[in-house]
């Protein structure tokens, strides 16, 4: 078995109009960069994947990563919790002209949808959000005297993630919070790529170490020196770059 | 004389009532300065909801690694203990009951406890992040603000007249005028400036404030 990769290209090839992408990160980190750079590059010379459902924590920042995905028209629909940043104006105006659909979810809500998706369980209670509007319509049990609302779980077609190391089998670690949804998304999607900073060979990786087993991983991509999203919004980075 | 305690001094008093040994979370923005306050002597253990427990002040502009930060998005530091978790156990710690103490920021807050922080109306983009996680989950849930809003209305009311971010959860108030906790269902004031009468308190507070026990002087160092 070897789950290795060997192009940006090949990675994001299978991503089909109208898919569901969970994308890891929490803000910057952990933003695979260069795995959504590649689907848009996809995008521009194909015109697919379009019309996508993309679950993140955000909405992009700037005009890089899923920010330069919603400027290129690629996302029908976000499932966020938190669609705003530094600067958000990518998604704040196609919202506003109601170009994009918004399903904002509590963070933790979010987190434990994903997990349910990839654990199996259709649906659970939280008392997350019960009484405010973001539990309007949601079925409301009542265990031990308390309030809970129910909440259904998150899959997707895919998730693409950015981790620290990988072996042959995808056997993953991460980098300090880098780690996010990252691990989550990893169950909850039918077909998982990630990105990785280093490529190693089966048993490189203490057993002990690995964060995410290989059974939740589809394939590996090497991308060393990942770029970071907050470097690339400091240098004022747009992509794809626009000719001077 | 002071009319009100400023951010930094009302950071400062809800940092006296953290324990040794607290486990801690901080909304982002003007909460985060709580951090700094920490009683000398008293270790208390921050938790942020992108996954690090125990995570350090920020470093230096420059030094900054940006797979390193808070839920505000600014650089931390790790510290001896520092742990990393994914985004599922990060909120078992919140919704479990794990945490000793969430301080957090309010548009409005009610006299019995429901709290208003995530959303100003249906104009513009709502964003709620770990706010409607963490007022459910913490063992107390204490709120920081300025007594009254900007153009001078209560920001403690009868009823939150403003989208609600969490349903009977707030158990004391810490502003820049008073300390209020929030008890069967009414505003008690423990502590007030002490050149601020109860009068003129109350008409700056849109519930009934009850008195039941000892009103001691906020009193707070220049900071």
């Amino acid at each position: 078995m070897d789950k290795r990769i060997s192009t940006l290209a090949a990675a994001t090839a299978q991503i089909a109009n109208g898919a569901t992408v969970m994308i890891g990160g929490f803000g910057g980190s952990g933003a695979p960069i260069e795995l959504i750079h590649a689907l848009i590059d996809r995008f521009v010379t194909t015109g697919s994947p379009g019309n996508l459902t993309v679950i993140n924590n955000n909405a992009g920042n700037g005009h890089v990563g899923i920010a330069a995905m919603i400027e290129q028209g690629m996302v029908a629909r976000m499932i966020c919790s938190f669609p705003r940043s530094a600067d958000p104006v990518v998604f704040t105006e196609r919202y506003l002209a109601g170009q994009i659909d918004l399903e904002l979810v509590p963070q933790g809500t979010l987190a434990e949808r994903i997990r349910a998706g990839g654990a199996g369980i259709p649906a659970f209670y939280t008392p997350t959000g019960f009484g405010t509007d973001l539990a309007r319509g949601k079925p409301v049990a009542e265990f031990d005297g308390r309030s809970y609302v129910q909440e259904r779980w998150l899959k997707a077609d895919v998730a693409l993630i950015k981790a620290e190391a990988g072996d042959h089998l995808g056997n993953l670690t991460y980098r300090m919070a880098a780690r996010n949804f990252a691990p989550l998304m990893a169950m909850a999607a039918m077909r998982t790529i990630v990105q990785v900073s280093h490529v190693v060979a089966p048993g490189d990786i203490d057993p002990e170490a690995v964060i995410t087993p290989g059974i939740f991983v589809d394939g590996i991509i090497h991308v060393p020196d990942p770029a970071q999203e907050e470097d690339l919004n400091r240098a004022g980075a747009r992509y794809p770059e626009v000719a001077a | 004389m002071t009319d009100k305690l400023t951010n930094a001094q009302i950071a400062w008093r809800a940092a006296q009532d953290i324990h040794e040994g607290a486990y801690v979370n901080l909304g982002i923005g003007f909460p985060e300065m709580v951090a700094r306050f920490q009683p000398t002597g008293r270790q208390a253990i921050f938790h942020t909801e992108n996954g690090i427990l125990g995570f350090g002040e920020a470093p230096a502009a420059g030094a900054e690694d940006w797979d390193l930060i808070n839920a505000g998005k600014k650089a931390v530091t790790i510290r001896p203990g520092t742990a990393f978790f994914h985004h599922a156990d990060s909120f078992a710690m919140v919704r479990g009951g794990h945490l000793d103490v969430a301080i957090l920021g309010a548009y409005q807050v009610a006299q019995n406890g429901d709290l208003a922080n995530w959303s100003t109306g249906p104009k513009g983009v709502p964003a709620v992040g770990g706010a409607m996680d963490l007022v459910h989950g913490a063992k107390r849930v204490a709120v920081i603000t300025d007594h009254v809003t900007r153009d001078g209305k209560p920001k403690l009311v009868e009823a939150c007249t403003l989208p609600l971010t969490g349903v009977a959860c707030v158990t004391r108030v810490y502003t820049s005028l008073a300390v209020i906790d929030i008890e069967g269902g009414r505003f008690v004031l423990r502590e007030k400036l002490a050149a601020l009468s109860f009068e003129a308190l109350q008409l700056l507070t849109g519930a009934p404030l009850h008195v039941d026990g000892a009103v001691t002087d906020l009193t707070v160092p220049e900071v």
